[in-house]
Order: structure tokens, then sequence, then C-alpha cells
């Protein structure tokens, strides 16, 4: 009872006392790895912001620690999980992911840079959309729903393996008009309470929005683990979510329109530190 | 005569409502952005207004402003300005028309509108993630504004 009582008025005095600003605080991964959680806007949102935040900075003081330290994050459980798929073998062709890869470290670097254009298939894709088309082109095995189980623990295992590094998405070249379309999502003012992402995310930036501390809306900490729902969570479904919440008709996990968002999202993160998996509420 | 032919009129009216005239969202006319006429026909009630505005399933206008006189309402948001002193600031007809279309008065506010029933990207049914249905409605009904309107024109300092 107690605590119960602390922890509400813990909450009321941050609600209260709120100020329209992020904490200034340090992200040191387990004791060696330094993050960059705040950096100078990348030229292409430069016109927005002048400088993009990390979500870790906007969390309250517990939720900062617990994404500290690998074994206080129980996003690690799952890429624990993600870690034996990777060498398990699944499919007609009877390959693991290690069949064609090394281990999971032979990937750092590669989730800074998704989504991102693939010449073969002349499309923009996702991580998920990527480790997809191994699976069932390679590997002979089904394609694994998007953002469900195997496949953000895979995501989030792969982003553990980058971690530290900075978000590095090209937005130039072929995929330049996905980026424009997920652009023009972003601006867009959605549903009956006509809100768009600018209007939070950018526009209202640490202020108070009811009980939530609106942070920049950025990717570099995906997946995230939620306490609220204690499993981990993909940036389509955070986006179907955001979109939800302005009585709006939202687009599906792995649609185009997603893709393009998420291609636009992770753009606006240029410079910060692949953080995922990372802890929220 | 004409006395009781007034009493007759009005106790008709406040037993059958059918004279009490409700504006449709479609047909609000806004002049600067503030509305004369009561959206129901009838007047608030600012109790009730009270109520619609610290409520999360209706007004929920808590989610963006302080209100100093809802201290009971925990959680609020600091995306608009406080609403205290709204009623030193603003008319009634003012007020009318903020609540009923933000944007007739702030262009391009974050502020919803709320009694509005077209012109939407994608309208949803409420928060349910899917396309809205018949079922669609503004977000306050005309007398709800009214309500919130009379509990606006409280707010002095
Ligand atoms: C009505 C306000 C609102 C709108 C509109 C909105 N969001 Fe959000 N969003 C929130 C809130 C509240 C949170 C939780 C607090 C936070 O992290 O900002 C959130 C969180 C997020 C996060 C998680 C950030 C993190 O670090 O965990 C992302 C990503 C995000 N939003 C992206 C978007 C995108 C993209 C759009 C548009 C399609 C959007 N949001 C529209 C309110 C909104
Ligand atoms: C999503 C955010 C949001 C919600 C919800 C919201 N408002 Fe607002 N409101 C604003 C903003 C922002 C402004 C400032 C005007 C502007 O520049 O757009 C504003 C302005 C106002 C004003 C004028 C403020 C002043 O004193 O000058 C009043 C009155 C008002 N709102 C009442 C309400 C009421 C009543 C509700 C609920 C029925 C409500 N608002 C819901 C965002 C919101």
């Amino acid at each position: 009872m107690k605590n119960f009582t602390g922890a509400i008025l813990a909450t009321l005095l941050t609600t209260t006392f709120a100020v329209a600003e992020p904490v200034d605080d340090n992200l040191v991964l387990n004791e060696e790895t330094e993050m960059v959680t705040r950096t100078a806007a990348p030229a292409h949102v430069s016109d927005a912001l002048d400088e993009v935040m990390s979500g870790w900075l906007f969390r309250g003081t517990e939720t900062r620690a617990m994404q500290a330290d690998d074994f206080d994050n129980p996003g690690m459980i799952f890429v624990e999980q993600a870690q034996d798929t990777w060498v398990t073998a699944d499919g007609s062709e009877g390959k693991s992911c290690s069949s064609c890869h090394d281990d999971m470290d032979s990937m750092a670097g590669v989730k800074a840079t998704y989504p991102k254009w693939n010449e073969e298939a002349g499309e923009v894709r996702t991580l998920q959309m990527q480790v997809n088309a191994c699976r069932t082109e390679r590997m002979g095995a089904e394609a694994w729903k998007y953002d469900k189980g195997d496949a953000i623990n895979m995501e989030a295992a792969l982003s553990s393996v980058s971690r530290g590094l900075p978000v590095n998405v090209a937005i130039d070249g072929p995929a330049q008009s996905m980026w424009e379309k997920g652009k023009e999502l972003y601006y867009t003012r959605t549903g009956q309470l006509e809100l768009s992402c600018a209007n939070c995310h950018e526009d209202n930036y640490g202020n108070m929005i009811r009980a939530d501390h609106l942070s920049q809306g950025q990717i570099n900490g995906f997946p995230v683990y939620r306490l609220k729902n204690t499993k981990l969570n993909g940036a389509h479904s955070r986006f179907k979510g955001c979109i939800r919440d302005t009585r709006a008709e939202t687009y599906k996990p792995g649609s185009e329109e997603f893709i393009a968002l998420e291609l636009y999202v992770a753009s606006r993160g240029n410079g910060l530190s692949v953080e995922g998996p990372s802890i929220r509420n | 005569m004409k006395i009781s032919l007034i009493g007759a009129v009005a106790v008709s009216l406040i037993a059958s409502g059918a004279f009490a005239e409700e504006v449709l969202p479609t047909a609000v006319a806004y002049t600067d952005g503030s509305v004369e006429q009561s959206l129901s026909g009838t007047s608030g009630d600012a109790a009730n207004g009270r109520q619609i505005v610290g409520d999360k399933k209706q007004g929920n206008c808590v989610a963006c402003h302080e209100v100093a006189d809802l201290a009971d309402v925990p959680f609020q948001g600091e995306i608009g300005p406080a609403l205290d002193g709204a009623a030193d600031r603003w008319s009634e007809a003012e007020l009318r028309g903020i609540v009923a279309n933000a944007k007739m008065m702030f262009e391009d506010s974050m502020m919803p509108s709320f009694y509005k029933t077209e012109g939407f990207i994608r309208p949803g049914n409420a928060y349910t993630g899917e396309a809205a249905d018949d079922t669609f409605g503004p977000l306050l009904s005309a007398q709800q504004i009214e309500d919130v309107v009379a509990y606006l024109s409280t707010l002095k300092e």
C-alpha cells in the first residue's frame, strides 16, 4: 500500500513539475559503450529540428537504468532466443541463418542501415523483410509474421550487435520515392482528431499529453521491450498504435505505408546510436 | 391572454424539445471563428460540462490543457494553454466556436474539432483502428458542446 501510494505520488510529481525538456543524462551500455542519445539533426530534418534525441532521454530514471545493463534488460531474453534460432536449421533446404552467415556478431552494422533499397528485388526492405527473404528464398522456410514472435526477436538480436553504431539510413537514389512517401505520411493529419506524427513528436516533444511525456518518436531504440505488455514491440506496431490514437483507420504492420514511414522515421534519427532492444513503460 | 399563450409555448418547448432547434455539425455558422447561436437550442449545464472536460471518455480536454479548477483530475497535459481564466479572454460565442472547431479561430490548430463530421483523412471507428462506420458522429454532441461552453464561461480569474 505504501509503495503503491509512493508510485502514484512519484508519477504525480513528475507530471506536475515536468519541464519541456528531456533529462540531462548519458547512456553508457554495460559500463563500456558510450551511446549517442542526442546529436545535431541530419541535414534533411534541420528545417524542423536542431537536435535529434533518443526516446531514452524521455523515460524515467528506473527505465533508463534497466536499459543500461544487459543483465537488467528483459529484452535480452528474447535476443538469446533469437541467438538459438540463428543456428537452428529450418525449412526444406535444411539450413539455418548461420549456414550462410557467420555468427550473429558478423551482422554488426547491418541494422543501422535499414530500411534499405534492395537492387535485385527492386524494393525498399525493412530488416524483417530481408530476414523473411532469406527464409523463403534460401532456406525454403515460411515467412515469419510481421512484428510477431520470431520476427521481432530476430530483429532485436540483429539490433543488439549494432548497438552504439550510428543509425545511417540512405534516403537518396532509388530509396528516395519511398522516403518522400514516408515523409508525407509523417505530416498528414489523420483520423477524427486530425493529428500528424509531427503534431506530437516534432511540435510537442518534451510536453505532457495526459500521462505521457512526448518524445521525438525516434526508432533508434527499436524493437522496444515494454513493461506494459512484457514483450518486444516493433516500430510498425508502435506506428499503428499512434495512428489508432488519432481515431483513424490504421495501416497494417508490414504494409507499404509503414515500410515508407519506417524509412523516413529512421532517417530522422541518423546519427543517433542504435539502441535496440530498449526499454519503455 | 398574451401571457398565457407564451406560457403554453414555453411548456410545450420544454416538454417535447421539438422546438429546440439543433444545429447540425455541417450547418454551424462561424463568424471570425465564433458561433453566436446555441448548437442545441438550449443553454448548457456547467456542472456536466466540468465532467466532460475532465473525462477521458468524453472531452478529454485535460489531455492537452491544465485546469486548476479540476485539481482532482490527475495527469493534465501541457499542449495547449491552461484554461484558467478562459472566460476573461473569450466571449461565450468565441468559446463555442473554439470548442466546436478550433481551426476556425486558430489556423492549423492542433486542437481537435469537437463538432465536425466531414473532411477527415482515414476517419476511424473511435479508438479501434478500424474504418469509421455509419455510427460515426461528432466527438461531442450539440448539448455536450453547450455544457462545456457553460463550464468554460465560469472560468474567471
Ligand atoms: C496524439 C499524439 C501522438 C501522435 C499523433 C503520434 N504519436 Fe507517437 N507517441 C505518442 C505517445 C504519447 C508516445 C509515448 C511517449 C513517447 O515515447 O513519445 C508515442 C511514442 C512513439 C514512438 C516510440 C518512441 C520511443 O522512443 O519509444 C514512436 C516511434 C512514435 N511514437 C512514432 C509516431 C509516428 C511515426 C506517428 C505518426 C504516424 C506518431 N507517433 C503519432 C503520441 C503520438
Ligand atoms: C490535442 C490537443 C488539444 C485538445 C484535446 C484540446 N485542446 Fe484546446 N487548445 C489546444 C491548443 C494547442 C490551443 C491553442 C490554440 C492554438 O494556437 O492552436 C487550444 C486552445 C483552446 C482554448 C483557448 C485558450 C485560451 O485561453 O486562450 C480553449 C478555450 C480551449 N482550447 C478549450 C478546449 C476544450 C474545452 C477542449 C475539450 C473539449 C479542448 N480545448 C481540447 C489543444 C487542444
